[in-house]
């Protein structure tokens, strides 16, 4: 009897691309390569973007984190211009989304500076102020990817009309 | 020098969570983001064990800046996040929405948590 997990992991994962031929492997990796390049790009331009808000903006210790719900909500509205853009009326360059989305815009929001400023805050007895900063960037962030989005639409279907 | 670590991790954490998430969905097919899933979580466990060993003293605000805001700052991501859960909601998968809220909030608090108190356990 032949088991279908024994077939599935003798199954390439990626159909387009054998990783056991060497000549595969390495056009995969030549493609991959500037993708992760402008993400890496990205990425520092968006930390350092992120970092410039703390020093602008700095919070109190104890205080509601009020820096890094922006910085988490002002992220995800413009990621949702962004997806609406790139998808709907741009064909925009195969870099330009790992560029703009995934490393400016991943590396200008974050979720671990959110959870240890919750960790914090419940560390310093402020239990409540933490609970309240949970719940509201959650909603902020929901709330600005859905507006953005919606918004992009609108105005687009507008324009070409 | 501050901005220049900051930079650096981020130049490390943002590729590194570009190259995780394409490794972890290929290997699932499933609509749920189990790759942005996984470095959130991993990114918050990694913040947790830096700030719990600035707090004890075992590592200096150099490396708070280089591993913490750049790189684990970069690693982890909002905007990834809502997106792909708003994407989930308005595909009808309303079910994987919340859970992707609920289960990335309460996952990346523990391994926070989790960082904090092993840190001290190993430093403090």
């Amino acid at each position: 009897m032949t088991t279908p997990d024994a077939r599935m992991v003798e199954e390439p994962t990626d159909p387009d691309v054998d990783l056991r031929v060497p000549a595969q492997r390495q056009r995969s990796w030549r493609a991959q390569a500037p993708i992760v390049a402008v993400v890496a790009l990205g990425g520092g331009i968006g930390a350092a973007a992120r970092y410039g808000a703390a020093l602008l903006w700095p919070v109190a210790a104890g205080g509601f984190p009020w820096t890094t719900l922006w910085v988490n909500a002002v992220g995800c509205a413009v990621i949702g211009v962004l997806m609406v853009v790139i998808t709907d009326v741009w064909a925009a360059h195969r870099l330009v989304r790992p560029f703009f989305g995934t490393g400016v815009l991943g590396g200008f929001t974050t979720f671990s500076t959110y959870a240890i400023d919750i960790q914090r805050l419940v560390d310093a007895g402020e239990a409540r102020t933490g609970l309240a900063y949970l719940a509201a960037t959650v909603l902020a962030a929901l709330a600005a990817v859905w507006l953005a989005v919606a918004a992009t639409r609108r105005v687009l279907t507008w324009r070409q009309r | 020098m501050n901005w220049l670590l900051v930079v650096v991790g981020g130049m490390v954490g943002a590729p590194l969570r570009y190259l995780t998430d394409r490794a972890v969905q290929r290997r699932h097919d499933t609509v749920f983001p189990w790759g942005t899933f996984t470095v959130n979580v991993a990114g918050c466990l990694v913040l947790g064990l830096v700030s719990g060993a600035v707090l004890a003293g075992a590592a200096s605000s150099q490396v708070q800046l280089l591993i913490g805001t750049g790189f684990c700052g970069a690693l982890t991501t909002y905007s990834t996040f809502s997106y792909e859960t708003l994407r989930l909601a308005e595909d009808g998968a309303k079910f994987y929405a919340a859970a992707n809220v609920v289960a990335s909030v309460v996952a990346g608090l523990g391994a926070a948590f989790v960082g904090v108190t092993v840190a001290e356990a190993l430093w403090a």
